[in-house]
């Protein structure tokens, strides 16, 4: 279960499977400066099928204006840090 | 695979890899589904193209742009036309309504804001109606997110909660009318799942996608029982096993007289209400099948018990041994003469659940857990016997298939075939297509599958316009016998060509094979065609994985080979009809009277 004590490499390495479930690619390696531009399929509606899974992965909430100033991985990491700590 | 078994977020964030393996799946039937929405439905369209991938459908999607539902179905559906759907999908939702009563609205008023919704939606149907042969859904509205004024909402003339329950009266009076138009009722799907769990307004303030992804699998899930159900894909037989799942205990063990059911504790009344539950589902037309490892007469025991609801007599078949249980289920399927993908299996034991779900592909296993008292939920919830309509055809389906079971024995008795079939005192209606039997013979092209020369399937529409075009000869088979009514079971479809007939479409329902019914509805056929001067009959087979059982179908009535193709076994062959000479020995043809 998610909890308050992740580390960034743990995320990552859980994001990192997020990923390869939704975009269906199974050897996908995933690092904080992945983002949209760099990795393939990752489009709109992948987007949020992404979010919607990582939200109910790490049992977050995001809020509406945080969504929209993620520029990559490493900040979705922070952000998720950000979240589980103030549970 | 079995996608019951699933989670939803297991089936969310999994589907692209779901995807893959159900698209890899031979044989699928080819579907295309527009899409109308209201708000944004990619999400409702990929959950539902897993569900139908599973159902045996290869869907091909066509989603309106964000909202345009209106346009696109009453104002410009040049594209929906050119896309050729065989469903539409109206998925709208409280947020597309216009005209919605102020809440200073006068009582007298109130009527004519319904009126004037319900009458854009009339529109929007009967534009698709004019426009695409396709069968449409529209689903009706959720009970609204907020109630402004209270408990009175549901009262006021100004109330949105009153009002969209007179706009759904005012739908579901529509789609009674009208064939074409099925309703979804998500307003009772989202009242089950609660609405505070359905709508999403994260999602739709970010994305316009209004509903959960609980709420979206629960759409999708409960749409493909409709389009199921639309090409007669809908189960027909609940499978049951006995101990602690009809009754509690272990009869074998506890004697009839100890085993739970009845009024006495909580658990009995819980078995009792499941056991009410699925003699309300064999009321309507779903047969009752029993797989049980026991001793057969001390299950049969069990059906005795003063207290129990459901009597041998609801059970169209019993199997009570120490088999394995899909041995069992693949026994009862013989019997009943139907699909293994007609039935699910109801069970506690969830060993047995999978070893039933691992050797029979294409049945249905929910996983129903051990509580009885959720037995019935998990059963409602997978939407298995949705009907469209009930049709005399659903409610006399019990006793048509316990009268095969008694034919079946005594097929044993006689001598040689033949004077068995004289036992049977078989009599046939034979005649041209008419209006009251076309839904049951477009809903006989889409599910007859063995004894089926062609596959070829047809919309209601298409067999509606083949009717009225003097250019085919369409015929149908209904056949009675002295232990009851098989109803309509044979179709055969012609195209005139010059003076040949092409016989586009020859099936018949398994449950009547070997009974010479082929041989009388050739008799007939040849009739039609010389009383219109057609001088040869030309008959196809185009084998699938199903019809190897009609390969030799033509040759066995007399026609000769025309061609072969060695590379699909498709075949053609011909009869000459000035030299025939009829065949049916067994079965009385009825006079019918014409009008």
């Amino acid at each position: 279960m998610a909890d308050s004590t992740k580390d960034g490499d743990e995320i990552l390495a859980e994001l990192q499977e997020i990923f390869r479930d939704i975009l269906d690619q199974p050897d996908l390696t995933l690092t904080r400066a992945s983002n949209a531009s760099n990795v393939e399929d990752w489009d709109s509606l992948a987007h949020i099928n992404l979010l919607t899974t990582i939200e109910k992965h790490f049992k977050i909430k995001f809020a509406l204006n945080e969504i929209q100033e993620l520029k990559d991985v490493g900040e979705m990491i922070e952000l998720i840090q950000r979240k589980l700590a103030s549970k | 695979m079995n996608l019951d078994q699933y989670t939803v977020d297991e089936l969310y964030r999994k589907r692209l890899g779901l995807r893959r393996q159900l698209s890899a799946v031979e044989g699928l039937q080819p579907l295309r589904i527009a899409v109308l929405g209201g708000t944004t439905t990619h999400e409702v369209v990929d959950l539902l193209e897993l569900f139908l991938l599973d159902s045996g459908f290869k869907p091909l999607f066509h989603q309106s742009e964000y909202g345009r539902f209106y346009e696109d179905a009453a104002q410009d559906p040049t594209d929906l036309i050119a896309f050729k759907p065989d469903i539409v999908y109206l998925h709208t939702s409280c947020l597309n309504v216009q005209s919605v009563p102020p809440v200073n609205c006068p009582e007298d008023e109130f009527q004519g804001y319904v009126e004037a919704e319900a009458k854009r939606y009339r529109q929007i149907w009967k534009s698709l109606e004019q426009n695409v042969s396709a069968q449409i859904i529209q689903n009706n509205f959720e009970t609204p997110p907020y109630a402004i004024l209270g408990n009175f909402d549901a009262v006021s003339s100004g109330g949105a909660v009153r009002y969209f329950m007179a706009l759904n009266m005012e739908f579901a009076r529509a789609a009674a009318a009208d064939s074409r138009l099925l309703l979804q009722d998500i307003h009772s799907l989202s009242a089950r799942m609660g609405t505070e769990q359905w709508f999403d307004w994260d999602r739709y303030f970010s994305y316009k996608i209004l509903t959960t992804t609980e709420a979206n699998v629960a759409i999708a899930r409960s749409l493909t029982s409709l389009v199921r159900a639309v090409y007669g894909k809908s189960r027909k037989v609940l499978v049951l096993d006995l101990d602690n799942t009809l009754w509690g205990g272990v009869i074998g063990d506890d004697g009839v007289d100890k085993i739970q059911i009845g009024r006495e504790t909580p658990v009995a009344e819980a078995y009792t209400a499941f056991q009410e539950y699925c003699l309300s589902l064999q009321r309507r037309g779903v047969l009752l099948a029993v797989c049980s490892k026991n001793d057969e007469d001390v299950a049969k025991s069990g059906f005795e018990h003063p207290s129990s609801v459901l009597k041998l007599e609801h059970i169209s078949c019993f199997k009570a041994n120490w088999e394995p249980k899909h041995e069992n289920i693949l026994a009862i399927a013989r019997e009943l003469n139907l699909g293994t993908d007609s039935f699910v299996f109801v069970d506690d034991n969830p060993a047995e659940r999978a070893i039933v779900a691992a050797q029979i592909g294409d049945i249905a296993v929910p996983e129903v857990g051990a509580e009885v008292s959720r037995y019935a939920a998990i059963l409602e919830a997978g939407r298995y016997f949705e009907p469209i309509s009930m049709s005399k055809e659903d409610l006399s389906r019990t006793a048509l298939y316990e009268a095969n079971a008694a034919r079946a024995s005594s097929e044993a008795q006689f001598a040689n075939y033949g004077e068995y079939l004289d036992s049977l005192e078989m009599q046939a209606e034979i005649a041209e297509f008419k209006p009251v039997y076309l839904e049951r013979i477009t809903q006989l092209t889409n599910k007859t599958n063995q004894f089926n020369l062609t596959t070829r399937r047809y919309t209601q529409t298409e067999i509606d316009a083949i009717s009225a075009n003097p250019n085919y000869i369409g015929i149908y088979g209904r056949l009675l016998d002295r232990f009851g009514d098989n109803g309509l079971v044979s179709v055969v479809l012609g195209r005139r060509e010059g003076d040949e007939l092409e016989l586009d479409l020859w099936l018949m329902s398994c449950r009547v094979l070997k009974r010479d019914m082929e041989q009388a509805m050739l008799d007939v056929l040849v009739e039609k065609a010389q009383a219109v001067n057609i001088h040869t009959l030309k008959g196809f087979y185009l084998p699938t994985k199903k019809n190897g059982m009609v390969a030799n179908h033509y040759e066995k009535l007399g026609f000769a080979p025309v061609s072969l193709d060695p590379e699909t076994n498709a075949s053609a062959w011909s009869l000459d009809v000035s030299s025939y000479a009829a065949r049916n020995r067994h079965i009385r043809i009825l006079e019918l009277v014409h009008g």
